[in-house]
Protein backbone atom coordinates (compact mmCIF):
# COMPACT_ATOMS: atom_id res chain seq x y z
CA UNK A 1 0.00 0.00 0.00
CA UNK A 2 2.75 2.38 0.89
CA UNK A 3 4.68 2.00 -2.37
CA UNK A 4 1.82 3.09 -4.65
CA UNK A 5 0.92 5.88 -2.27
CA UNK A 6 4.44 7.15 -2.46
CA UNK A 7 4.38 6.86 -6.24
CA UNK A 8 1.24 8.92 -6.31
CA UNK A 9 2.78 11.59 -4.20
CA UNK A 10 5.86 11.64 -6.39
CA UNK A 11 3.85 11.73 -9.59
CA UNK A 12 1.62 14.38 -8.18
CA UNK A 13 4.61 16.47 -7.42
CA UNK A 14 6.32 15.98 -10.76
CA UNK A 15 3.15 16.05 -12.82
CA UNK A 16 2.19 19.55 -11.79
CA UNK A 17 5.12 21.50 -13.21
CA UNK A 18 5.03 19.29 -16.33
CA UNK A 19 1.33 19.98 -16.75
CA UNK A 20 0.33 16.99 -18.83
CA UNK A 21 1.98 14.37 -21.00
CA UNK A 22 5.45 14.60 -22.42
CA UNK A 23 5.72 16.72 -25.53
CA UNK A 24 7.73 13.92 -27.12
CA UNK A 25 4.47 12.21 -27.96
CA UNK A 26 3.87 15.03 -30.42
CA UNK A 27 7.14 14.34 -32.19
CA UNK A 28 6.21 11.53 -34.61
CA UNK A 29 3.16 13.32 -36.04
CA UNK A 30 4.91 16.68 -36.16
CA UNK A 31 8.02 15.19 -37.75
CA UNK A 32 6.11 13.37 -40.47
CA UNK A 33 3.86 16.32 -41.17
CA UNK A 34 6.63 18.91 -41.21
CA UNK A 35 8.95 16.74 -43.32
CA UNK A 36 6.48 15.83 -46.03
CA UNK A 37 4.11 18.81 -46.02
CA UNK A 38 5.57 21.99 -44.48
CA UNK A 39 9.17 21.64 -45.63
CA UNK A 40 8.12 20.82 -49.22
CA UNK A 41 5.85 23.86 -49.24
CA UNK A 42 8.85 26.04 -48.36
CA UNK A 43 11.05 23.94 -50.64
CA UNK A 44 8.88 24.91 -53.58
CA UNK A 45 9.89 28.53 -53.01
CA UNK A 46 13.55 27.49 -52.90
CA UNK A 47 13.31 25.39 -56.05
CA UNK A 48 11.52 28.22 -57.85
CA UNK A 49 14.84 30.11 -57.73
CA UNK A 50 16.66 27.33 -59.56
CA UNK A 51 16.75 25.68 -62.92
CA UNK A 52 16.20 21.93 -62.54
CA UNK A 53 15.21 19.22 -65.00
CA UNK A 54 14.18 16.72 -62.32
CA UNK A 55 17.28 14.58 -62.60
CA UNK A 56 20.48 16.55 -62.14
CA UNK A 57 21.34 19.18 -59.53
CA UNK A 58 19.19 22.32 -59.27
CA UNK A 59 21.19 25.35 -60.43
CA UNK A 60 20.63 28.77 -58.89
CA UNK A 61 19.03 31.20 -61.32
CA UNK A 62 17.52 33.82 -59.04
CA UNK A 63 14.20 35.24 -60.11
CA UNK A 64 14.34 34.08 -63.75
CA UNK A 65 11.50 31.60 -63.30
CA UNK A 66 9.34 34.19 -61.63
CA UNK A 67 9.91 36.61 -64.52
CA UNK A 68 9.08 33.78 -66.92
CA UNK A 69 5.91 32.85 -65.11
CA UNK A 70 4.85 36.47 -64.79
CA UNK A 71 5.38 37.32 -68.45
CA UNK A 72 3.90 34.05 -69.77
CA UNK A 73 0.33 34.63 -70.99
CA UNK A 74 -0.41 30.93 -70.30
CA UNK A 75 0.01 31.58 -66.56
CA UNK A 76 -2.69 34.23 -66.59
CA UNK A 77 -4.87 32.06 -68.78
CA UNK A 78 -4.62 29.13 -66.32
CA UNK A 79 -5.27 31.39 -63.32
CA UNK A 80 -8.36 32.73 -65.08
CA UNK A 81 -9.54 29.16 -65.82
CA UNK A 82 -8.97 28.16 -62.19
CA UNK A 83 -11.04 31.09 -60.99
CA UNK A 84 -13.76 30.20 -63.51
CA UNK A 85 -13.82 26.60 -62.22
CA UNK A 86 -14.02 27.88 -58.63
CA UNK A 87 -16.91 30.25 -59.31
CA UNK A 88 -18.66 27.75 -61.58
CA UNK A 89 -18.32 24.96 -59.01
CA UNK A 90 -19.75 27.16 -56.29
CA UNK A 91 -22.67 28.28 -58.43
CA UNK A 92 -23.54 24.71 -59.46
CA UNK A 93 -22.80 22.81 -56.26
CA UNK A 94 -24.00 25.10 -53.49
CA UNK A 95 -27.70 25.57 -54.38
CA UNK A 96 -28.00 21.99 -55.59
CA UNK A 97 -26.52 20.36 -52.49
CA UNK A 98 -28.33 22.80 -50.20
CA UNK A 99 -31.71 21.88 -51.65
CA UNK A 100 -30.93 18.17 -51.79
CA UNK A 101 -29.59 18.20 -48.23
CA UNK A 102 -32.68 19.96 -46.90
CA UNK A 103 -34.90 17.50 -48.76
CA UNK A 104 -33.01 14.44 -47.52
CA UNK A 105 -33.07 15.68 -43.93
CA UNK A 106 -36.83 15.06 -43.92
CA UNK A 107 -37.19 11.91 -41.89
CA UNK A 108 -38.84 9.58 -44.37
CA UNK A 109 -37.53 6.14 -45.06
CA UNK A 110 -37.59 6.52 -48.85
CA UNK A 111 -35.26 9.48 -48.51
CA UNK A 112 -32.78 7.41 -46.53
CA UNK A 113 -32.64 4.97 -49.47
CA UNK A 114 -32.17 7.84 -51.93
CA UNK A 115 -29.45 9.21 -49.67
CA UNK A 116 -27.50 5.96 -49.96
CA UNK A 117 -27.69 6.09 -53.77
CA UNK A 118 -26.55 9.74 -53.76
CA UNK A 119 -23.45 8.73 -51.89
CA UNK A 120 -22.09 6.41 -54.59
CA UNK A 121 -20.12 8.93 -56.74
CA UNK A 122 -18.15 9.95 -53.67
CA UNK A 123 -16.74 6.43 -53.30
CA UNK A 124 -15.34 6.35 -56.83
CA UNK A 125 -11.80 7.60 -57.32
CA UNK A 126 -11.23 10.68 -59.48
CA UNK A 127 -9.54 8.42 -62.01
CA UNK A 128 -12.64 6.20 -62.15
CA UNK A 129 -14.97 9.19 -62.47
CA UNK A 130 -12.78 10.68 -65.18
CA UNK A 131 -12.61 7.45 -67.15
CA UNK A 132 -16.36 6.93 -66.83
CA UNK A 133 -17.38 10.38 -68.02
CA UNK A 134 -14.78 10.51 -70.74
CA UNK A 135 -16.32 7.43 -72.31
CA UNK A 136 -19.89 8.40 -71.48
CA UNK A 137 -19.41 11.67 -73.39
CA UNK A 138 -17.43 10.13 -76.23
CA UNK A 139 -18.77 11.62 -79.46
CA UNK A 140 -18.52 8.31 -81.35
CA UNK A 141 -19.90 5.64 -79.05
CA UNK A 142 -20.82 7.36 -75.78
CA UNK A 143 -24.29 7.99 -74.42
CA UNK A 144 -24.45 11.41 -76.07
CA UNK A 145 -23.76 9.85 -79.49
CA UNK A 146 -27.18 8.16 -79.44
CA UNK A 147 -29.04 11.39 -78.80
CA UNK A 148 -30.79 12.92 -81.80
CA UNK A 149 -28.74 15.61 -83.50
CA UNK A 150 -28.84 18.78 -81.47
CA UNK A 151 -27.28 20.15 -78.32
CA UNK A 152 -27.23 16.77 -76.52
CA UNK A 153 -25.13 15.02 -79.16
CA UNK A 154 -22.46 17.66 -78.78
CA UNK A 155 -18.84 16.58 -78.13
CA UNK A 156 -18.81 18.35 -74.78
CA UNK A 157 -15.23 17.57 -73.79
CA UNK A 158 -13.84 17.88 -77.31
CA UNK A 159 -15.05 21.41 -77.98
CA UNK A 160 -12.86 24.11 -76.43
CA UNK A 161 -15.95 26.27 -75.88
CA UNK A 162 -17.76 23.69 -73.73
CA UNK A 163 -14.92 21.60 -72.23
CA UNK A 164 -14.53 23.71 -69.10
CA UNK A 165 -18.28 23.76 -68.44
CA UNK A 166 -18.36 19.97 -68.85
CA UNK A 167 -15.51 19.66 -66.35
CA UNK A 168 -17.39 21.84 -63.84
CA UNK A 169 -20.50 19.65 -64.18
CA UNK A 170 -18.52 16.41 -63.79
CA UNK A 171 -16.74 17.79 -60.71
CA UNK A 172 -20.20 18.61 -59.35
CA UNK A 173 -21.37 15.06 -60.05
CA UNK A 174 -18.45 13.78 -57.99
CA UNK A 175 -18.72 16.21 -55.05
CA UNK A 176 -22.37 17.25 -54.66
CA UNK A 177 -22.93 14.09 -52.56
CA UNK A 178 -20.38 15.28 -49.99
CA UNK A 179 -21.96 18.70 -49.66
CA UNK A 180 -25.47 17.27 -49.62
CA UNK A 181 -24.34 15.24 -46.64
CA UNK A 182 -23.00 18.33 -44.86
CA UNK A 183 -26.29 20.20 -45.39
CA UNK A 184 -28.32 17.17 -44.35
CA UNK A 185 -26.36 17.02 -41.09
CA UNK A 186 -26.74 20.79 -40.69
CA UNK A 187 -30.51 20.67 -41.07
CA UNK A 188 -30.79 17.89 -38.49
CA UNK A 189 -29.18 20.20 -35.93
CA UNK A 190 -31.93 22.82 -36.31
CA UNK A 191 -34.27 22.68 -33.31
CA UNK A 192 -37.70 21.32 -34.29
CA UNK A 193 -39.39 23.84 -32.01
CA UNK A 194 -38.55 26.63 -34.46
CA UNK A 195 -40.60 24.95 -37.16
CA UNK A 196 -43.39 24.12 -34.77
CA UNK A 197 -43.67 27.74 -33.72
CA UNK A 198 -43.59 28.90 -37.34
CA UNK A 199 -46.21 26.34 -38.37
CA UNK A 200 -48.46 27.54 -35.56
CA UNK A 201 -48.11 31.07 -36.86
CA UNK A 202 -49.23 29.76 -40.23
CA UNK A 203 -45.92 30.10 -42.07
CA UNK A 204 -45.76 28.25 -45.40
CA UNK A 205 -43.06 25.71 -46.23
CA UNK A 206 -41.31 28.28 -48.38
CA UNK A 207 -41.46 30.92 -45.65
CA UNK A 208 -40.08 28.41 -43.14
CA UNK A 209 -37.24 27.59 -45.51
CA UNK A 210 -36.39 31.25 -46.00
CA UNK A 211 -36.65 32.46 -42.44
CA UNK A 212 -35.59 29.38 -40.45
CA UNK A 213 -33.65 26.87 -42.53
CA UNK A 214 -31.43 29.28 -44.47
CA UNK A 215 -30.33 31.47 -41.52
CA UNK A 216 -29.79 28.40 -39.33
CA UNK A 217 -27.59 26.83 -42.01
CA UNK A 218 -25.34 29.91 -42.20
CA UNK A 219 -22.25 28.18 -40.84
CA UNK A 220 -22.84 25.05 -42.87
CA UNK A 221 -23.04 27.17 -46.00
CA UNK A 222 -19.76 28.85 -45.10
CA UNK A 223 -18.01 25.55 -44.38
CA UNK A 224 -19.29 23.93 -47.53
CA UNK A 225 -18.36 26.99 -49.60
CA UNK A 226 -14.81 26.99 -48.24
CA UNK A 227 -14.49 23.34 -49.17
CA UNK A 228 -15.91 23.94 -52.66
CA UNK A 229 -13.69 26.96 -53.38
CA UNK A 230 -10.43 25.61 -51.97
CA UNK A 231 -11.18 22.16 -53.39
CA UNK A 232 -11.86 23.37 -56.91
CA UNK A 233 -8.76 25.57 -56.90
CA UNK A 234 -6.59 22.53 -56.26
CA UNK A 235 -8.54 20.08 -58.35
CA UNK A 236 -6.18 18.06 -60.47
CA UNK A 237 -6.67 14.32 -60.96
CA UNK A 238 -10.15 14.37 -62.52
CA UNK A 239 -9.22 17.02 -65.08
CA UNK A 240 -5.92 15.27 -65.77
CA UNK A 241 -7.73 12.02 -66.64
CA UNK A 242 -10.67 13.68 -68.40
CA UNK A 243 -8.96 16.13 -70.73
CA UNK A 244 -5.26 16.37 -69.84
CA UNK A 245 -5.80 20.13 -70.02
CA UNK A 246 -7.13 20.08 -73.58
CA UNK A 247 -8.47 20.58 -76.10
CA UNK A 248 -5.65 23.07 -76.64
CA UNK A 249 -5.37 24.89 -73.32
CA UNK A 250 -9.11 24.99 -72.72
CA UNK A 251 -9.05 23.13 -69.37
CA UNK A 252 -5.45 23.77 -68.31
CA UNK A 253 -6.21 24.85 -64.75
CA UNK A 254 -3.42 26.04 -62.44
CA UNK A 255 -2.46 22.73 -60.73
CA UNK A 256 -2.50 20.97 -64.09
CA UNK A 257 -0.32 23.72 -65.56
CA UNK A 258 2.13 23.17 -62.71
CA UNK A 259 2.21 19.39 -63.26
CA UNK A 260 2.61 19.62 -67.04
CA UNK A 261 5.34 22.25 -66.75
CA UNK A 262 7.23 20.25 -64.13
CA UNK A 263 6.81 16.62 -64.98
CA UNK A 264 6.14 16.73 -68.70
CA UNK A 265 8.17 19.71 -69.90
CA UNK A 266 10.65 18.94 -67.03
CA UNK A 267 11.01 22.60 -66.10
CA UNK A 268 10.88 21.96 -62.36
CA UNK A 269 12.06 25.43 -61.39
CA UNK A 270 9.35 27.17 -63.35
CA UNK A 271 6.79 24.65 -62.11
CA UNK A 272 7.87 25.39 -58.53
CA UNK A 273 7.16 29.07 -59.09
CA UNK A 274 3.68 28.10 -60.33
CA UNK A 275 3.29 25.83 -57.30
CA UNK A 276 4.18 28.75 -55.04
CA UNK A 277 1.56 30.91 -56.76
CA UNK A 278 -0.97 28.13 -56.22
CA UNK A 279 -0.04 27.84 -52.54
CA UNK A 280 -0.30 31.59 -52.03
CA UNK A 281 -3.73 31.77 -53.68
CA UNK A 282 -4.87 28.73 -51.69
CA UNK A 283 -3.62 30.04 -48.34
CA UNK A 284 -4.96 33.56 -48.95
CA UNK A 285 -8.31 32.10 -49.94
CA UNK A 286 -8.50 29.90 -46.82
CA UNK A 287 -7.41 32.76 -44.59
CA UNK A 288 -9.86 35.20 -46.13
CA UNK A 289 -12.73 32.76 -45.93
CA UNK A 290 -11.99 31.66 -42.38
CA UNK A 291 -11.43 35.22 -41.20
CA UNK A 292 -14.63 36.29 -42.89
CA UNK A 293 -16.58 33.50 -41.26
CA UNK A 294 -15.01 33.72 -37.81
CA UNK A 295 -11.96 31.60 -37.14
CA UNK A 296 -13.14 30.05 -33.89
CA UNK A 297 -16.23 28.71 -35.60
CA UNK A 298 -14.15 27.17 -38.35
CA UNK A 299 -12.14 25.21 -35.84
CA UNK A 300 -15.10 23.09 -34.99
CA UNK A 301 -16.65 23.19 -38.44
CA UNK A 302 -13.73 22.11 -40.56
CA UNK A 303 -13.57 18.80 -38.79
CA UNK A 304 -15.92 17.46 -41.37
CA UNK A 305 -13.47 18.15 -44.18
CA UNK B 1 -28.15 10.53 -34.17
CA UNK B 2 -28.78 8.58 -37.35
CA UNK B 3 -30.27 5.69 -35.43
CA UNK B 4 -32.87 7.90 -33.84
CA UNK B 5 -33.70 9.60 -37.09
CA UNK B 6 -34.36 6.42 -38.99
CA UNK B 7 -36.51 5.02 -36.26
CA UNK B 8 -38.47 8.24 -35.86
CA UNK B 9 -41.07 7.87 -38.62
CA UNK B 10 -42.04 4.42 -37.43
CA UNK B 11 -42.72 5.48 -33.85
CA UNK B 12 -44.54 8.58 -34.97
CA UNK B 13 -46.93 6.42 -36.99
CA UNK B 14 -47.93 4.59 -33.85
CA UNK B 15 -48.01 7.41 -31.33
CA UNK B 16 -50.51 10.13 -32.18
CA UNK B 17 -48.79 12.99 -30.35
CA UNK B 18 -45.52 13.09 -32.35
CA UNK B 19 -47.48 12.83 -35.61
CA UNK B 20 -49.17 16.10 -34.80
CA UNK B 21 -45.84 17.71 -34.06
CA UNK B 22 -44.32 16.45 -37.26
CA UNK B 23 -47.24 17.69 -39.34
CA UNK B 24 -45.29 20.37 -41.28
CA UNK B 25 -42.74 17.88 -42.65
CA UNK B 26 -45.47 15.43 -43.66
CA UNK B 27 -46.88 17.80 -46.22
CA UNK B 28 -46.14 16.46 -49.70
CA UNK B 29 -43.22 18.36 -51.18
CA UNK B 30 -43.67 18.04 -54.94
CA UNK B 31 -40.87 20.31 -56.22
CA UNK B 32 -38.45 18.73 -53.75
CA UNK B 33 -39.46 15.21 -54.71
CA UNK B 34 -39.21 15.84 -58.43
CA UNK B 35 -35.83 17.59 -58.08
CA UNK B 36 -34.48 14.80 -55.92
CA UNK B 37 -35.67 12.25 -58.46
CA UNK B 38 -33.98 14.09 -61.33
CA UNK B 39 -30.70 14.17 -59.43
CA UNK B 40 -31.10 10.48 -58.60
CA UNK B 41 -31.30 9.76 -62.35
CA UNK B 42 -28.22 11.95 -62.97
CA UNK B 43 -26.32 9.97 -60.31
CA UNK B 44 -27.49 6.51 -61.23
CA UNK B 45 -27.44 6.53 -65.05
CA UNK B 46 -23.62 6.75 -65.31
CA UNK B 47 -23.24 4.09 -62.61
CA UNK B 48 -25.75 1.84 -64.35
CA UNK B 49 -23.92 2.44 -67.64
CA UNK B 50 -20.58 1.45 -66.07
CA UNK B 51 -22.06 -1.76 -64.68
CA UNK B 52 -23.80 -2.96 -67.85
CA UNK B 53 -20.92 -1.91 -70.10
CA UNK B 54 -18.55 -3.99 -67.99
CA UNK B 55 -20.73 -7.04 -68.80
CA UNK B 56 -20.83 -6.44 -72.57
CA UNK B 57 -18.69 -7.92 -75.30
CA UNK B 58 -16.86 -5.44 -77.45
CA UNK B 59 -19.11 -6.16 -80.44
CA UNK B 60 -22.18 -5.48 -78.31
CA UNK B 61 -20.60 -2.29 -77.13
CA UNK B 62 -20.43 -0.87 -80.64
CA UNK B 63 -23.77 -2.32 -81.74
CA UNK B 64 -26.19 -2.01 -78.82
CA UNK B 65 -27.80 1.08 -77.42
CA UNK B 66 -25.56 2.24 -74.53
CA UNK B 67 -28.32 1.83 -71.96
CA UNK B 68 -29.78 -1.48 -73.21
CA UNK B 69 -29.16 -4.57 -71.12
CA UNK B 70 -26.36 -6.66 -72.66
CA UNK B 71 -27.65 -9.44 -74.95
CA UNK B 72 -25.26 -11.99 -73.50
CA UNK B 73 -23.84 -10.68 -70.25
CA UNK B 74 -20.43 -12.14 -69.51
CA UNK B 75 -17.66 -11.67 -66.99
CA UNK B 76 -14.93 -11.98 -69.63
CA UNK B 77 -13.92 -8.35 -69.23
CA UNK B 78 -13.10 -8.99 -65.60
CA UNK B 79 -10.78 -11.80 -66.72
CA UNK B 80 -9.07 -9.43 -69.17
CA UNK B 81 -8.52 -6.98 -66.34
CA UNK B 82 -6.97 -9.63 -64.12
CA UNK B 83 -4.71 -10.76 -66.97
CA UNK B 84 -3.42 -7.20 -67.09
CA UNK B 85 -2.08 -7.59 -63.57
CA UNK B 86 -5.00 -6.16 -61.63
CA UNK B 87 -4.36 -8.44 -58.64
CA UNK B 88 -0.92 -6.90 -58.23
CA UNK B 89 -2.32 -3.34 -58.36
CA UNK B 90 -5.04 -4.32 -55.93
CA UNK B 91 -2.44 -5.62 -53.50
CA UNK B 92 -0.29 -2.50 -53.91
CA UNK B 93 -3.25 -0.22 -53.18
CA UNK B 94 -4.13 -2.36 -50.17
CA UNK B 95 -0.61 -2.23 -48.74
CA UNK B 96 -0.33 1.53 -49.26
CA UNK B 97 -3.76 2.18 -47.74
CA UNK B 98 -3.33 0.00 -44.66
CA UNK B 99 0.19 1.25 -43.98
CA UNK B 100 -0.67 4.93 -44.43
CA UNK B 101 -3.85 4.68 -42.33
CA UNK B 102 -2.16 2.74 -39.52
CA UNK B 103 0.75 5.20 -39.43
CA UNK B 104 -1.59 8.22 -39.47
CA UNK B 105 -3.87 6.92 -36.73
CA UNK B 106 -0.98 5.92 -34.47
CA UNK B 107 0.98 9.18 -34.61
CA UNK B 108 -2.18 11.34 -34.58
CA UNK B 109 -3.47 9.57 -31.49
CA UNK B 110 -0.26 10.38 -29.59
CA UNK B 111 -0.29 13.96 -30.85
CA UNK B 112 -3.95 14.61 -30.08
CA UNK B 113 -3.58 13.14 -26.58
CA UNK B 114 -0.69 15.50 -25.90
CA UNK B 115 -2.46 18.52 -27.35
CA UNK B 116 -5.62 17.89 -25.32
CA UNK B 117 -3.94 17.00 -22.03
CA UNK B 118 -0.95 19.32 -22.04
CA UNK B 119 -1.23 22.92 -20.91
CA UNK B 120 2.09 23.97 -22.43
CA UNK B 121 2.00 26.65 -25.10
CA UNK B 122 3.93 24.45 -27.53
CA UNK B 123 1.05 21.96 -27.58
CA UNK B 124 -1.36 24.71 -28.52
CA UNK B 125 0.98 25.92 -31.23
CA UNK B 126 1.20 22.40 -32.61
CA UNK B 127 -2.58 22.39 -32.93
CA UNK B 128 -2.47 25.66 -34.89
CA UNK B 129 0.20 24.16 -37.14
CA UNK B 130 -2.02 21.19 -37.97
CA UNK B 131 -4.99 23.49 -38.46
CA UNK B 132 -3.02 25.57 -40.93
CA UNK B 133 -1.92 22.35 -42.59
CA UNK B 134 -5.45 21.78 -43.79
CA UNK B 135 -4.97 24.63 -46.23
CA UNK B 136 -1.74 23.35 -47.83
CA UNK B 137 -2.49 22.39 -51.44
CA UNK B 138 -0.89 18.99 -52.08
CA UNK B 139 0.08 20.02 -55.60
CA UNK B 140 2.16 22.93 -54.29
CA UNK B 141 4.36 20.54 -52.36
CA UNK B 142 4.63 17.76 -54.92
CA UNK B 143 7.86 18.81 -56.66
CA UNK B 144 9.91 19.09 -53.44
CA UNK B 145 8.33 15.83 -52.25
CA UNK B 146 9.51 14.24 -55.49
CA UNK B 147 12.97 15.75 -54.87
CA UNK B 148 13.15 14.43 -51.31
CA UNK B 149 11.83 10.98 -52.17
CA UNK B 150 14.44 10.68 -54.94
CA UNK B 151 17.20 11.85 -52.61
CA UNK B 152 16.09 9.35 -49.95
CA UNK B 153 16.35 6.60 -52.56
CA UNK B 154 12.67 5.76 -52.13
CA UNK B 155 11.50 6.64 -55.64
CA UNK B 156 9.33 3.95 -57.26
CA UNK B 157 8.64 2.16 -53.96
CA UNK B 158 5.39 1.81 -52.03
CA UNK B 159 7.01 3.58 -49.06
CA UNK B 160 7.36 6.64 -51.28
CA UNK B 161 3.55 6.80 -51.53
CA UNK B 162 2.86 5.88 -47.89
CA UNK B 163 4.91 8.66 -46.24
CA UNK B 164 3.37 11.74 -47.92
CA UNK B 165 -0.09 10.14 -47.88
CA UNK B 166 0.18 9.78 -44.11
CA UNK B 167 1.66 13.26 -43.72
CA UNK B 168 -1.24 14.93 -45.50
CA UNK B 169 -3.82 12.86 -43.60
CA UNK B 170 -2.39 13.89 -40.21
CA UNK B 171 -3.94 17.39 -39.83
CA UNK B 172 -7.56 16.36 -40.23
CA UNK B 173 -7.02 13.22 -38.15
CA UNK B 174 -5.39 15.11 -35.27
CA UNK B 175 -8.18 17.70 -35.33
CA UNK B 176 -10.94 15.08 -35.24
CA UNK B 177 -9.15 13.19 -32.44
CA UNK B 178 -8.69 16.41 -30.46
CA UNK B 179 -12.33 17.39 -30.63
CA UNK B 180 -13.25 13.86 -29.60
CA UNK B 181 -10.80 13.59 -26.70
CA UNK B 182 -11.86 16.94 -25.30
CA UNK B 183 -15.15 15.26 -24.43
CA UNK B 184 -13.44 12.65 -22.24
CA UNK B 185 -13.98 13.85 -18.66
CA UNK B 186 -10.76 15.03 -17.03
CA UNK B 187 -11.61 13.11 -13.86
CA UNK B 188 -10.97 9.85 -15.71
CA UNK B 189 -7.41 10.90 -16.51
CA UNK B 190 -6.83 12.15 -12.97
CA UNK B 191 -8.16 9.01 -11.32
CA UNK B 192 -5.95 6.83 -13.53
CA UNK B 193 -3.00 9.01 -12.67
CA UNK B 194 -3.85 8.70 -8.99
CA UNK B 195 -3.81 4.94 -9.45
CA UNK B 196 -0.23 5.35 -10.59
CA UNK B 197 -0.73 4.81 -14.32
CA UNK B 198 1.91 6.20 -16.70
CA UNK B 199 1.34 7.87 -20.05
CA UNK B 200 1.36 4.68 -22.07
CA UNK B 201 -1.01 2.92 -19.71
CA UNK B 202 -3.44 5.85 -19.84
CA UNK B 203 -3.20 5.90 -23.60
CA UNK B 204 -3.69 2.17 -23.95
CA UNK B 205 -6.34 1.63 -21.29
CA UNK B 206 -8.32 4.86 -21.36
CA UNK B 207 -7.76 6.96 -24.50
CA UNK B 208 -7.64 4.14 -27.02
CA UNK B 209 -10.89 2.40 -26.00
CA UNK B 210 -12.79 5.66 -25.60
CA UNK B 211 -11.55 7.00 -28.95
CA UNK B 212 -12.66 3.95 -30.89
CA UNK B 213 -15.45 5.75 -32.81
CA UNK B 214 -13.08 8.56 -33.82
CA UNK B 215 -10.41 6.04 -34.84
CA UNK B 216 -12.91 4.14 -36.96
CA UNK B 217 -14.18 7.36 -38.55
CA UNK B 218 -10.75 8.67 -39.48
CA UNK B 219 -9.54 5.23 -40.58
CA UNK B 220 -12.44 4.84 -43.00
CA UNK B 221 -12.25 8.43 -44.22
CA UNK B 222 -8.48 8.39 -44.75
CA UNK B 223 -8.69 4.86 -46.12
CA UNK B 224 -11.05 5.90 -48.92
CA UNK B 225 -8.87 8.95 -49.63
CA UNK B 226 -5.59 7.07 -49.80
CA UNK B 227 -7.13 4.26 -51.82
CA UNK B 228 -8.39 6.78 -54.39
CA UNK B 229 -5.29 9.00 -54.40
CA UNK B 230 -3.83 9.64 -57.81
CA UNK B 231 -1.14 12.31 -57.56
CA UNK B 232 1.36 10.61 -55.24
CA UNK B 233 1.48 7.32 -57.17
CA UNK B 234 1.59 9.25 -60.44
CA UNK B 235 4.62 11.31 -59.43
CA UNK B 236 6.43 8.99 -57.03
CA UNK B 237 6.22 5.61 -58.77
CA UNK B 238 7.02 4.45 -62.23
CA UNK B 239 7.08 0.69 -62.78
CA UNK B 240 4.04 -1.62 -63.02
CA UNK B 241 5.32 -3.43 -59.91
CA UNK B 242 4.52 -0.41 -57.70
CA UNK B 243 1.42 0.78 -59.56
CA UNK B 244 -1.71 1.43 -57.49
CA UNK B 245 -5.28 1.07 -58.73
CA UNK B 246 -6.20 4.64 -59.73
CA UNK B 247 -2.96 4.89 -61.67
CA UNK B 248 -3.63 1.48 -63.24
CA UNK B 249 -7.02 2.76 -64.41
CA UNK B 250 -5.32 5.65 -66.12
CA UNK B 251 -2.67 3.49 -67.79
CA UNK B 252 -5.39 1.06 -68.94
CA UNK B 253 -6.53 3.84 -71.22
CA UNK B 254 -3.35 3.35 -73.17
CA UNK B 255 -3.19 -0.43 -72.94
CA UNK B 256 -6.82 -1.10 -73.74
CA UNK B 257 -7.29 1.85 -76.10
CA UNK B 258 -10.83 1.18 -77.29
CA UNK B 259 -11.73 -1.81 -75.11
CA UNK B 260 -14.17 0.29 -73.12
CA UNK B 261 -16.01 -2.70 -71.55
CA UNK B 262 -12.74 -3.91 -69.98
CA UNK B 263 -12.01 -0.39 -68.74
CA UNK B 264 -15.40 -0.26 -67.06
CA UNK B 265 -14.77 -3.65 -65.46
CA UNK B 266 -11.61 -2.13 -64.04
CA UNK B 267 -13.60 0.87 -62.76
CA UNK B 268 -16.07 -1.47 -61.02
CA UNK B 269 -13.29 -3.51 -59.41
CA UNK B 270 -11.46 -0.40 -58.21
CA UNK B 271 -14.62 0.80 -56.45
CA UNK B 272 -15.34 -2.45 -54.64
CA UNK B 273 -13.15 -1.90 -51.54
CA UNK B 274 -14.45 1.62 -50.79
CA UNK B 275 -17.98 0.33 -51.42
CA UNK B 276 -17.45 -2.55 -49.00
CA UNK B 277 -16.07 -0.14 -46.39
CA UNK B 278 -19.13 2.03 -46.93
CA UNK B 279 -21.56 -0.86 -46.55
CA UNK B 280 -20.01 -1.96 -43.27
CA UNK B 281 -19.05 1.43 -41.90
CA UNK B 282 -21.76 3.68 -43.29
CA UNK B 283 -22.79 5.24 -39.99
CA UNK B 284 -19.18 5.82 -39.04
CA UNK B 285 -18.19 7.21 -42.43
CA UNK B 286 -21.13 9.60 -42.54
CA UNK B 287 -20.48 10.62 -38.96
CA UNK B 288 -16.86 11.26 -39.87
CA UNK B 289 -17.74 13.37 -42.86
CA UNK B 290 -20.12 15.52 -40.85
CA UNK B 291 -18.28 15.49 -37.52
CA UNK B 292 -18.17 18.67 -35.52
CA UNK B 293 -21.42 20.18 -36.70
CA UNK B 294 -23.63 21.89 -34.19
CA UNK B 295 -20.81 22.40 -31.71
Amino acid sequence: MSAPAQAVRERGRTALPHAGPSLWLLAPAALLFVTFAVVPLLGAIGLSLTSWNGLGVPAWTGFDNWRDVYSDPVTWHTIRLSLLVMVGSWVVQTPLSLLLGVYLAGGRRSRAVVGVAYFLPLLLSSAAVGLTWKNLLDPNFGLTSTAPAGPLSHAWLGDPRTALAAVVVIVAWHFVPLHTLLYQAGVRQIPRSLYEAAAMDGASTLQQFRSITLPQLKYTIVTSSVLVLVGSLTYFDLVFVLTGGGPGDATRILPLHMYLTGFQATEMGKASAIAAVLAVIGLLLSLALTRFSGFSRMQSQQEGL
Amino acid sequence: MTVVDEAAPRTSERAPAPTGRRAPSWRVNWPGGVGALVWLVVVLVPIYWVLITSLRTQQDFFGDHPLALPAEPSLDNYLVVFELGFARYFLNSGIVTVAAVALTVFVSLLAAYTIVRSSRPLARRAFSLFLLGLAIPVQSAIIPIFYMITKLGLYDSLTAVVLPSAAFAIPITVIIFCSFMRDIPGELFESMRLDGAGEWRILWRLVLPLSKPAILTTAIYNGVNVWNNFLFPLVLTQSPGTRTLPLALWTFQGELTINVPAMMAAVVLSALPPLTLYVFGRRQLVAGLTAGFGK
